[in-house]
């Protein structure tokens, strides 16, 4: 069986919260989402970015949980905090370097993202990454990901001294120039100086 | 007189819009009681036509999945897409016909309303004449319903002037492509466009407003292809432009003819393809000599070396597209603007290839499909000529008619409302148009329509026009009705039914064919089913351009869509035009066309120093009578903002967060400051889809390109100031 891979491209996000509204849509926690997209720095510029659960290998929301409430499958997904045993304390929401778990506390419980467990267990995508209409978020075979884009994926993330690797992917460039983002820059104005478009 | 029955808060309060946030039974009906079915259909919400499942239950609409093994966007959707299925069962949806009375609007029954209108429509028309009634349509209707529309008013209706909002649209590509290559569809399909080397996007916020298409701009760029973004504004779809010219509103077609200017003094047109395939080049050619990057950059603000770029890099690539949309159409030039896009892929040799065309990227629902047959004001089915002899007798044998009894052209859209206003139209029919909205100048819309000695509006919701109605009546929603629309690509596809209308609501065509019959139209409206409408539409189209006669829906569901022409059942239909180099002219050649430069209707001066443009954002759809219901649609962008660079901001010390007050000739509005360094700093954005005091068209202007007729949204003289909160700022939109 070909093994699907999350993957993760920010470049290619165009901010519409597809995904988001599509999450919502999802039976176990409907009419909230548990991904967000956000403006970088609006003032300065229309990049977004998607922000999902990166389902880390060894992950820090259950390292640091005091109730041993959050427990990986075994085909590596995060789930959100097992009921019973949450008791609402945050340390997940404070500990993910990624910014991803959610505290609900109209139920007093972490939910997160399962990477839609009901559709991918039933052999179908996870919603944010079938709707997507850029395909920012992609949950395609890996050989195919490689084949096709540009970028490459990573799953190794540093964070000081820690290293994290994750289950999903984030698209990278090999190298990265820097990018102006302001309009002026681009503009022609007579006697002005226009070194930066030459 | 036409007015609305009671203030406009109190309408408001009663038909809405209000904000439904959950499915019928709530968030968690869905787990306990599952959907029945899932049906294969399209998204509403924009000319891409996403295929969608919507789930149902109980004659409702409950839910959606995404549709993967449709192939044009393969599951893919945008927000509009993913929530569209909330606009069925909105607690907003009429359900009865609506009669104005001395104290609001009365609920009444259809024998009445019917009758009424009926009766209406004979003492204007015994009074004044035929022509003084006007019918307006639109392009969210299916391509069944539009033909009809066509048929309505010129046989039932017995006026000339049927135009619709399509008309605000994408006429100004239509009329160029109709120009010069005698057809009105975008050559190519979107497949095409991962195998291009080199994009040009021109004045297309496509990411906000076909997102779906932005995956194909990727998957370009990641098979080494390069992407030029035109725009006055950085939209999402620049953020990965390889190159980006920030053109100053209204001087596009300067821009373009510099490009061509540079292509031809560097000899990188293809000549052997203009000799054999064009007439017209030499006068382009030498219209354009004057046109240096240096002169182009005075004008345009682009800089003379991005010119030189673009056109190297349009005129060296092996496969070049060009695709364009509202923001060079949307102009008292916008013929001109895209004729000059045109001219370059001509020039180039770039048409009729995989991954080569000039592209239109239409907008509306049925954008495509709805301009085809018949609800244009100079058009008959089949994309024919109304003054098209030939034409006429063919579409009059299958009405059975005489032609001579077939009127002739009448007024578009603009002019329509220009003719209310000025007493010549007495009374107007609309379905699927909300001009209190969507046309510039509110106040001339509303002054028009108060003078309207009736007004009949039929759609699902009370738009803000229908506030001006003697009779609303409540029609249909894409999911409540079968039929056909054509996408982006000129693929035509199938509607399916999926629900029956709620309450008293009717399915439009029987809506209209009611009508027809109280006028005195038996047997020439005798549908019992929409596929009887798309036979009859097949018959009338063949022969057109538009030539659907092969095409079926079962042919349809086959093939996942069939792009047209078809001329007969075992055609395939044409997914790509001109690929043998042939074109739709009688020569077979394509026509480059003159593209002479004219200032803006609204030009700016010393008064009015900053240009105003107007848009779309993604979460919103045209005027919103649909959109703005939908909680979690309003929630991504409650209400319209202006983008302003910060040097412009901080000249009139107006920060982030701030209220601007801006003025034009027409009159003022004021909006909250978005304090941003992706816009051109002469410029001012702001987003159309509100009503009232929040709509950016009370300050655009009249002015309509003289071909096509599209008003230029794009391109208004305003002046600026810091401003106070108005009223409505402190009141966000109501749940019910």
């Amino acid at each position: 069986m070909t093994e699907y891979g999350f993957f993760i491209d920010p470049s290619r996000c165009i901010g519409c919260k597809s995904c988001e509204n599509a999450c919502a849509e999802c039976e176990t926690h409907r009419g909230y989402p548990m991904i967000q997209v956000d403006f970088i720095d609006r003032a300065n510029s229309i990049a977004t970015v998607p922000t999902v659960c990166m389902h880390c290998e060894n992950p820090t929301c259950a390292q640091v949980c005091p109730a041993d409430a959050i427990k990986k499958t075994e085909d590596g997904v995060v789930q959100s905090s097992l009921k019973p045993r949450c008791v609402a304390c945050s340390n997940c929401v404070v500990g993910c370097p990624f910014g991803v778990p959610k505290m609900m506390s109209s139920i007093d419980q972490m939910m997160k993202c399962d990477m839609c467990y009901d559709r991918t267990s039933a052999g179908k995508r996870p919603m944010c990454a079938t709707v997507c209409p850029s395909q920012a978020l992609a949950f395609v075979p890996i050989e195919q990901i490689k084949r096709e884009r540009k970028l490459t994926p990573t799953n190794v993330f540093r964070f000081g001294n820690q290293e994290v690797k994750t289950k999903v992917f984030m698209m990278v460039p090999e190298t990265v120039d820097e990018i102006s983002i302001d309009v002026v820059d681009y503009i022609w104005e007579r006697g002005a100086d226009h070194e930066a478009i030459a | 007189m036409a007015k609305p029955p009671l203030p406009i808060e109190k309408l408001t309060e009663l038909y809405g819009p209000h904000l439904d946030y959950e499915p019928p039974g709530g968030w968690q009906d869905e787990s306990r009681n599952p959907a029945q079915k899932l049906v294969k259909t399209h998204c509403c919400f924009c000319g891409q036509q996403c295929g969608i499942q919507l789930k149902v239950r109980d004659n409702q609409v409950i839910g959606f999945e995404p549709w993967e093994d449709f192939p044009f966007n393969k599951g893919m959707l945008c927000p509009k897409g993913v929530k569209r299925y909330m606009q069925s069962n909105h607690s907003d949806r009429l359900l009865n016909p609506l009669m104005r009375s001395d104290d609001g609007f009365k609920t009444s029954n259809w024998e009445e309303a019917l009758d009424f209108i009926a009766r209406r429509i004979k003492e204007i028309q015994e009074k004044y004449g035929k022509d003084s009634v006007a019918v307006y349509g639109g392009a969210s209707l299916t391509t069944e319903k539009s033909y009809l529309l066509g048929k309505f008013a010129r046989v039932a209706v017995g006026t000339r002037h049927i135009d619709y909002n399509g008309r605000l649209c994408m006429v100004s590509a239509g009329t160029a492509y109709k120009l010069a290559f005698g057809v009105d569809r975008s050559p190519n399909p979107w497949e095409d466009i991962p195998k291009a080397d080199v994009i040009m996007i021109a004045g297309s916020n496509t990411a906000e407003c076909s997102p779906i298409t932005t995956d194909y701009i990727w998957r370009m760029k990641d098979n080494g292809g390069r992407l030029i973004v035109v725009d006055p504004r950085m939209t999402p779809i620049s953020r990965n432009n390889d190159l980006y010219l920030p053109v100053r509103p209204g001087t596009d077609v300067i821009l373009y003819m510099s490009i061509l200017h540079v292509i031809l003094r560097d000899n990188l047109q293809k000549s052997d393809f203009i000799e054999a395939h064009t007439t017209g080049f030499d006068d382009v050619a030498e219209s354009v000599k004057q046109y240096t990057p240096e002169f182009a950059a005075d004008i345009t603000g682009v800089p003379p070396q991005a010119i030189e770029k673009a056109a190297h890099w349009l005129g060296e690539a092996k496969a070049a597209m060009i695709m364009h949309a509202r923001g060079v159409e949307h102009q008292s030039k916008g013929v001109e603007n895209c004729s000059a896009l045109i001219n370059i892929c001509l020039a180039t040799g770039n048409i009729g290839r995989e991954g080569a065309g000039c592209v239109m990227i239409t907008g509306q629902g049925n954008g495509q499909g709805g301009r085809e047959h018949g609800q244009k004001c100079d058009q008959l089915p089949g994309q024919r000529s109304i003054d098209d002899e030939e034409g006429r007798k063919h579409v009059a044998s299958v009405w059975k008619v005489e032609p001579d009894a077939i009127p002739r052209a009448g007024y578009s859209a603009m002019e329509i409302m220009g003719a209310l206003h000025s007493g010549e139209i007495k009374a107007l029919v609309s379905i699927c148009f909300n001009p209190m909205v969507s046309l510039p100048h509110v106040q001339f819309t509303k002054e028009a329509l108060e003078k309207a000695e009736f007004v009949c509006v039929i759609d699902p919701f009370m738009s803000e026009t229908a506030h001006f109605a003697d009779v609303v009546l409540p029609g249909s929603l894409q999911e409540e009705d079968e039929g056909v629309v054509a996408n982006v690509e000129g693929r035509v596809l199938h509607i399916q039914k999926c629900v029956d209308p709620p309450g008293e609501a009717r399915v439009d065509w029987t809506i209209i064919c009611d009508l027809a019959r109280r006028l005195g139209q038996n047997e020439r409206f005798e549908y019992g089913a929409s596929r009887e409408i798309f036979d009859e539409l097949r018959q009338a189209s063949k022969g057109g351009v538009a030539d659907y006669y092969g095409i079926t829906y079962e042919k349809i569901d086959k093939h996942m869509g069939i792009p047209w022409p078809c001329p007969t059942l075992d055609h395939p239909g044409t997914p790509r035009l001109f690929e043998s180099g042939k074109f739709f002219h009688k020569d077979g050649k394509a026509r480059f066309v003159l593209t002479p430069y004219r200032e803006s209707g609204d030009p700016v001066d010393n008064d009015f120093p900053v240009y105003l443009t107007t848009g779309r954002v993604v979460s919103q759809y045209l005027s919103g009578t649909q959109t703005r219901r939908i909680g979690a649609l309003v929630d991504m962008y409650p209400e319209p903002k202006l983008e302003i660079h910060p040097r412009l901001a901080k000249s009139h010390g107006i920060a982030d967060g701030d209220w601007v007050h801006v003025t034009t000739r027409r009159g003022d509005a004021t909006f909250q400051a978005m304090v941003v360094k992706t816009i051109r700093p002469d410029t001012v954005f702001v987003p159309y889809h509100w009503a009232g005091p929040k709509s950016i068209n009370q300050l655009t202007h009249r002015t309509i390109d003289p071909r096509s007729k599209i008003p230029e949204y794009k391109v208004s003289a305003c002046r600026i100031e810091k401003g106070q909160a108005p009223a409505w700022s402190s009141k966000k939109g109501a749940a019910k």
